[in-house]
């Protein structure tokens, strides 16, 4: 077992990196995503990790750096927040496509404007549709051994594509947490040295990036997307192997307390941390209530995610980003969707809450139950969802 | 120099990297320039290409003109994704991930992906420090979208976006000078070169290639499609460019400048101008605007040859 130490949950992450023996860092500051490149360069600097540092000039140059880094056959990492991601999306879309493992933090920010340097989902939302995996962390640990995680599943041959981890700005980036180190043994164990498919070197010409002609893009792109739902065999058999290698198992949707829970609290993030206590209170005064958190966003887990929420009557979606003029959060839209067929449809209710680190407590979730179960009684329409704790709301 | 072009099928590489069947206009003298520089720069090259024409007629999946490794991401970052395919292999090598050898690291991409969106992609590799040579095909306006101006674009000639109105008589704006751009970086080496001087034009490339560190060459490359010109002009017109001095090939090697190329008595510009649709509106007044300008020019360059910094 590894050391258990008290690090910010930043440092723990660049740790990560460095354990998982990156080869190159492409790093452009941008609260809160800050000190995992600080950290990194540190760590390069004083000789601790074997990789080339590039301080680029832009988040854009970012992810270009990573693309080729990764086409040239090296493991790359990245990590951005927010108008970075915005700068970078035209490339984060392309290296999907190309099929490049990159691995990213995305230390969660809201999306200008008005600008704001604070926590909520609306950048995750912005590249939902990009074609990479995306998994959500609750915590440190989780962010440390994602990293890990991450490098073996992107790297997989069967999978070949580039993954990002979600991680809450400051309400994770900035805090300590008790984080369990892996011995170095473990690493070499789970994440094995990468093997590119194809890889740019004058021994084997290749042309990567060609244009696709309307004769060949839809192809192109079937063959981009099936390898990405395929990739759940290899996300899960990724954690199953991870939680017998340190002892932690994680699953595409995390349960607390939902086998008989009539009402089920649906998050994303580090607010799943939270409202499993509010679970307990709520329990506590006798209410049916439980969570489901969902951590793997793409592919989404569809037969997971209907089977924790089978029992319930009723789902109270916690969204943090919004579709403007659309059904509310986007992931409340996704979620209807998928419960579009099943018998028994449980009520949902949607919260849009904690935008831009707007602090949500213990008490504004149970408020948040409360009106829900007020709601529902009105048999609200799919359209509906209501800001939280919004001033002349 | 003149008299070596003659001979300069026979000095030149029969091996080509960048093959023949691409889907480039009668007379490009761009797919020439590249032809060219991938002679020069050989078969231990990795290529990084910015969108743009080359890109689009040399890569059609599931065809290739490249028998070089070749890699296109997006349109104004082939010098960032050249700076991670030098750190990924440099990184690979000194790991002993792969075999040490030389290879030679060549981003490339046209004016706009150069002077206009690519530019400061392009200056932040430069300053990084990147063992890779930067190659700028200069056909002076956005011809893959359909002729339209850059900041690349000369003073006066018509596109589709700077048509020769009424009032507004096509570009009113002067050429951005790239070279000087890459220079003020301090790199250790940035050239001029067009694919009618074909000999120089390799020489260039390959001293880029053997240079430790960044390199920026600047090609002019001539395009019939959007210069209203016949294909068969293309060659002349770049040595007309020369010759008037609008474009004068010269290189900076760790700061000092150097004409490659002499001309003794620069030709008119209007020889120049004249032989293009695209300056065809130009009365007497606006062509004697350019000359003072290209005399101008040119004498500052001069000036810093002669000084020798």
């Amino acid at each position: 077992m590894g050391k258990r130490i008290g690090l910010e949950v930043s440092l723990s992450a660049a740790e990560a990196v460095k354990m998982a023996d990156v080869d190159c860092i492409a790093a452009y500051p941008i609260t809160p995503q800050t000190h995992i490149v600080e950290h990194l360069s540190e760590l390069v600097n004083d000789g601790q990790l074997d990789a080339e540092f590039i301080p680029v000039e832009s988040e854009h140059s970012a992810m270009s750096v990573c693309a080729g880094v990764s086409a040239a056959g090296a493991r790359v990492f990245t990590c951005t927040s927010s108008q970075g991601l915005a700068l970078m999306n035209e490339i984060v879309h392309i290296v999907a496509s190309m099929r490049l493992p990159i691995v990213t933090i995305l230390a969660n920010r809201s999306l200008s404007g008005p600008i704001s340097i604070w926590n909520d989902h609306t950048d995750v939302m912005s590249i939902r549709d990009c074609g990479w995996i995306q998994v959500f962390v609750n915590n440190g640990q989780e962010v440390f051994d994602h990293v890990l995680f991450g490098f073996r599943v992107a790297e997989s041959q069967n999978v070949m594509l580039p993954l990002m981890i979600h991680m809450d700005g400051f309400i994770l980036t900035h805090v300590i947490e008790p984080v369990e180190m892996w011995e170095k043994e473990q690493v070499e164990r789970y994440l094995p040295p990468f093997k590119p498919v194809h890889s740019l070197h004058p021994d084997k010409p290749v042309t990567m990036g060609g244009v696709g002609m309307p004769y060949i893009f839809s192809e192109a792109k079937v063959a981009q997307d099936e390898p990405l739902i395929q990739s759940k065999g290899e996300i899960i058999s990724a954690w199953k192997e991870l939680g017998d290698i340190v002892g932690r198992y994680y699953n595409p949707v995390e349960t607390y307390k939902s086998d008989d829970a009539e009402t089920l609290f649906i998050t994303q993030g580090s607010y799943g941390e939270t409202v499993s206590m509010v679970v307990d209170e709520l329990r506590d005064d006798g209410k049916s209530v439980g969570l489901v958190m969902d951590r793997l966003w793409r592919p989404f887990p569809f037969d997971e995610f209907r089977d924790a929420v089978k029992n319930a009557n009723n789902l109270i979606v916690i969204d943090r980003a919004i579709s403007y003029g659309g059904q509310g959060g986007p992931l409340a839209i996704e979620l209807r969707a998928v419960l579009y067929k099943t018998k028994n449809q449980p009520n949902i209710t949607n919260f849009i809450c904690g935008l831009a680190g707007r602090d949500v407590t213990v008490d504004d979730f149970k408020r948040m139950y409360e009106r829900s179960m007020e709601k529902i009684k009105t048999n609200p329409l799919e359209e509906d969802y209501e800001y939280y704790g919004v001033r002349g709301k | 120099m003149e008299s070596t072009n003659v001979y300069a099928y026979k000095l030149i590489t029969r091996k080509e990297y960048f093959s023949p069947g691409h889907r480039a206009c009668q007379g490009c003298a761009e797919a020439l320039a590249v032809r060219l520089v991938a002679k020069a720069m050989g078969r231990d090259t990795i290529v990084a290409s910015a969108t743009g024409c080359m890109e689009i007629i040399s890569s059609p999946m599931p065809f290739t003109n490249w028998r070089v490794p070749w890699i296109h991401v997006a349109f104004e970052n082939a010098a960032a994704v050249a700076s991670g395919v030098e750190a990924g292999i440099k990184v690979l090598m000194r790991k002993g991930r792969i075999p040490k050898k030389r290879i030679n690291f060549l981003a490339m991409a046209g004016d706009g992906g150069t002077s206009d969106i690519g530019v400061q992609a392009l200056s932040g590799a430069l300053e990084r420090g990147h063992d890779f040579t930067y190659i700028c095909y200069d056909n002076e306006a956005y011809m893959n979208t359909g002729i339209q101006r850059s900041s690349s674009t000369p003073f006066g000639a018509a596109t589709t976006t700077s048509p020769a109105g009424r009032v507004v008589p096509g570009q009113v704006t002067w050429k951005k000078n790239m070279p000087e751009i890459a220079a003020a970086h301090n790199i250790p080496y940035v050239a001029t070169a067009c694919p009618s001087y074909p000999i120089d034009l390799i020489e260039k490339v390959k001293k880029a290639a053997r240079i430790k560190g960044p390199a920026y060459i600047h090609i002019l490359s001539v395009c019939p499609t959007g210069w209203r010109l016949p294909p068969h002009q293309a060659i002349k017109a770049g040595r007309f460019a020369v010759e008037t001095g609008i474009f004068p090939l010269y290189e900076v090697e760790n700061g000092r400048y150097r004409f490659t190329v002499k001309i003794g008595n620069l030709r008119p510009v209007g020889d120049y101008l004249k032989m293009q649709g695209r300056f065809s509106h130009l009365d007497e007044k606006m062509i004697d605007t350019i000359q003072k300008r290209v005399d101008k020019e040119y004498g500052k360059l001069k000036k810093k040859i002669e000084q020798g910094d």
